[in-house]
């Protein structure tokens, strides 16, 4: 009977693998290959051209000890996934809950707040935000208007982060409408209940809205982290290519980029990318720890 | 009904209307610069082009160095419709194996492939670089086509995972008695089935192929290999001598695909965003 059971599987498993197989050679050839390779590579000095030179933990010695752009980059990414997904996900908290309220062309709404989530993350849209933010652009002049002189918002290391982080802002509609349909779940009957305990607006979206919405709202947590520290083509495109000015544009992706293709130190771009793997798993592996004090599922497995 | 209830609905619709026109602002504002002539895109805050032209689009199609528009869009499609056709195939593939079918090891490659859905792209970035640079694939577009053709997205898989795991296994049992082989039931049963999430992974796949700006910048340096993209970042100079009427036209065009596959499946857009959380 069991011998008869597993000759069946390695019969099924031939077909299995038959099905399997593009993802498995992907798999094996683009990701576990890769990865192993990438270690082993951010162990060395390799340029492409002459074959890798060890070093040991060379590389990640410097990183950490005499590696001003690191910190500088790390810094601006750190502070742009700090602002950002916390911003991002209030806005769009805030509006799937203004839209929810029975209103009517509800689909027109959603669409037109949908529409930079769309085609923010294009050369385009970047190339529109830094003119309309640029000294002499349509931001300064609106607040012109009113007797404000706008700061010079892309040349000012101070400003251009605030510039990038808010392009990111503008395209909360993708969270939004995580929310709006996570919200649609909630029973009504919870709402009336409180109404007739005399729970105010407020209180219920403190006590309801809120925690039902927990699991998306880690959800968007967890993959607004890990995209955050990814973010390229906003930077590049609005400061100049190189982290300007004074290295406020030196997003963490961009450092590794100009270290891998300008300089072709691949193997400090390897380690680069592992001591971003870790982190991102360190911000990721906390907000699943902490999940299980806040996140509620509706089911009673709390914190699962 | 009283009529400040009225007047409080009237103003939340007023003020979601207000917060929704600034929100598209910069889509509309590019619209219409692109129709101005260069001397009046910046000096004119205003949408409505005073004067109004197509001046801007003639020149930009003519694109750099001698290389049109019209081939930078023909080098974007291509590469973004191979990659959806590779994505909709393997992953289909792949996602009915770990739906459907028992296999050896198939738990510790389950985990494999969520794990990689959290693997950050950077860290396969540079050994994918120097493997397609041994194959002689760079200036080629085949770094960006093939791992569509081996199922890399594997969120796309998971997706798919999801949506087969909500087919009516008894279909495939009634199939299989019918004497369907596990191809046949693949074929006939749940790629018929499966089509909503086939579509949302060829909208994203579409998508993303086409806006995907950094590993075309890495692997294509050939300008007639440009796409849309790339020929658009070279179009624009930020020390500020570019021809900015050209530059915003050509980035209306480079919006236009986007553009016309959301309104084409908005419902599906949406509908698979708020199903699977995908950005």
């Amino acid at each position: 009977m069991k011998t008869a059971h597993k000759s069946a599987l390695w019969k099924n498993s031939g077909t299995a693998y038959l099905f399997l197989l593009p993802w498995l050679i992907g798999f094996f050839g683009l990701t576990l290959g890769p990865m192993l390779g990438s270690f082993y590579l951010s162990l060395t000095k390799y340029n492409l051209l002459n074959p890798p030179a060890w070093l040991g933990f060379g590389n990640y010695k410097h990183i950490f000890t005499a590696d001003d752009y690191f910190t500088k980059s790390l810094g601006v990414t750190f502070k742009y996934v700090l602002f950002s997904v916390p911003l991002k996900m209030a806005f769009a908290l805030l509006v799937a809950v203004a839209l929810n309220k029975g209103i009517r062309a509800l689909g027109i709404y959603r669409t037109v707040y949908y529409i930079p989530s769309l085609l923010g993350g294009s050369v385009a849209i970047a190339i529109v935000w830094r003119q309309i933010f640029d000294g002499e652009g349509l931001v300064n002049r609106f607040l012109s208007w009113f007797g404000i002189e706008g700061p010079a918002w892309i040349a000012h290391p101070s400003y251009i982060l605030s510039t990038i982080v808010t392009l990111s802002i503008w395209q909360f509609g993708s969270a939004m409408v995580i929310f709006l349909a996570g919200i649609k779940q909630i029973p009504a009957d919870l709402y009336e209940a409180a109404q007739v305990d005399g729970a105010g607006k407020l209180r219920q979206f403190g006590r309801i809205t809120l925690p039902m919405l927990s699991p998306v709202i880690f959800f968007n947590l967890v993959m607004g982290i890990i995209n955050s520290f990814q973010v390229f083509t906003p930077g590049y495109v609005i400061g100049d290519g190189r982290g300007g000015p004074v290295n406020s544009t030196l997003f963490y992706t961009l450092y590794l980029y100009l270290k891998g293709f300008s300089f072709f130190d691949m193997g400090y771009a390897a380690a680069l990318a592992w001591i971003m793997l870790i982190i991102i798993g360190l911000f990721t592996s906390i907000v699943f720890i902490t999940s299980k004090f806040w996140v509620f599922y509706g089911d009673g497995k709390d914190g699962r | 009904m009283t009529e400040s209830k009225t007047v409080v609905k009237l103003g939340r619709h007023g003020i979601i209307i207000l917060f929704g026109l600034l929100m598209l602002y910069p889509v509309l504002w590019l619209l219409s610069s692109s129709f101005k002539p260069n001397a009046l895109i910046f000096s004119s805050p205003g949408l409505w082009p005073a004067e109004f032209t197509l001046e801007n689009y003639v020149n930009g199609w003519k694109g750099l160095q001698g290389i049109s528009f019209s081939r930078f869009f023909l080098n974007s499609a291509t590469i973004s419709v191979l990659s959806v056709i590779g994505n909709i195939v393997t992953c289909s593939l792949a996602a009915y194996a770990f739906a459907r079918l028992e296999f050896r090891f198939k738990s510790v490659l389950f985990a494999c492939m969520l794990v990689t859905i959290m693997l950050p792209y950077h860290v396969l970035l540079i050994p994918q670089y120097i493997i397609f640079s041994k194959l002689d694939w760079v200036n080629t577009y085949l770094p960006l086509i093939v791992p569509k053709w081996l199922a890399h997205d594997s969120f796309f898989v998971l997706l798919m995972i999801q949506f087969i795991r909500g087919i009516p296994k008894e279909l495939d049992e009634s199939a299989t008695i019918d004497g369907c082989g596990q191809g046949q039931l693949y074929f006939r049963i749940i790629i018929p089935l499966l089509v909503p999430a086939l579509i949302t992974t060829a909208i994203f796949t579409f998508i993303w192929s086409w806006d995907d700006f950094f590993s075309q910048m890495i692997y294509l340096s050939r300008i007639n290999l440009f796409t849309v993209q790339l020929g658009i970042r070279s179009l624009y100079d930020p020390s500020g001598s570019s021809d900015w009427g050209a530059l915003l036209a050509m980035s209306v065009l480079s919006l236009v695909p986007i553009m016309t596959i959301f309104m084409l499946f908005q419902k599906h857009f949406l509908e698979g965003i708020a199903t699977t959380g995908l950005k």
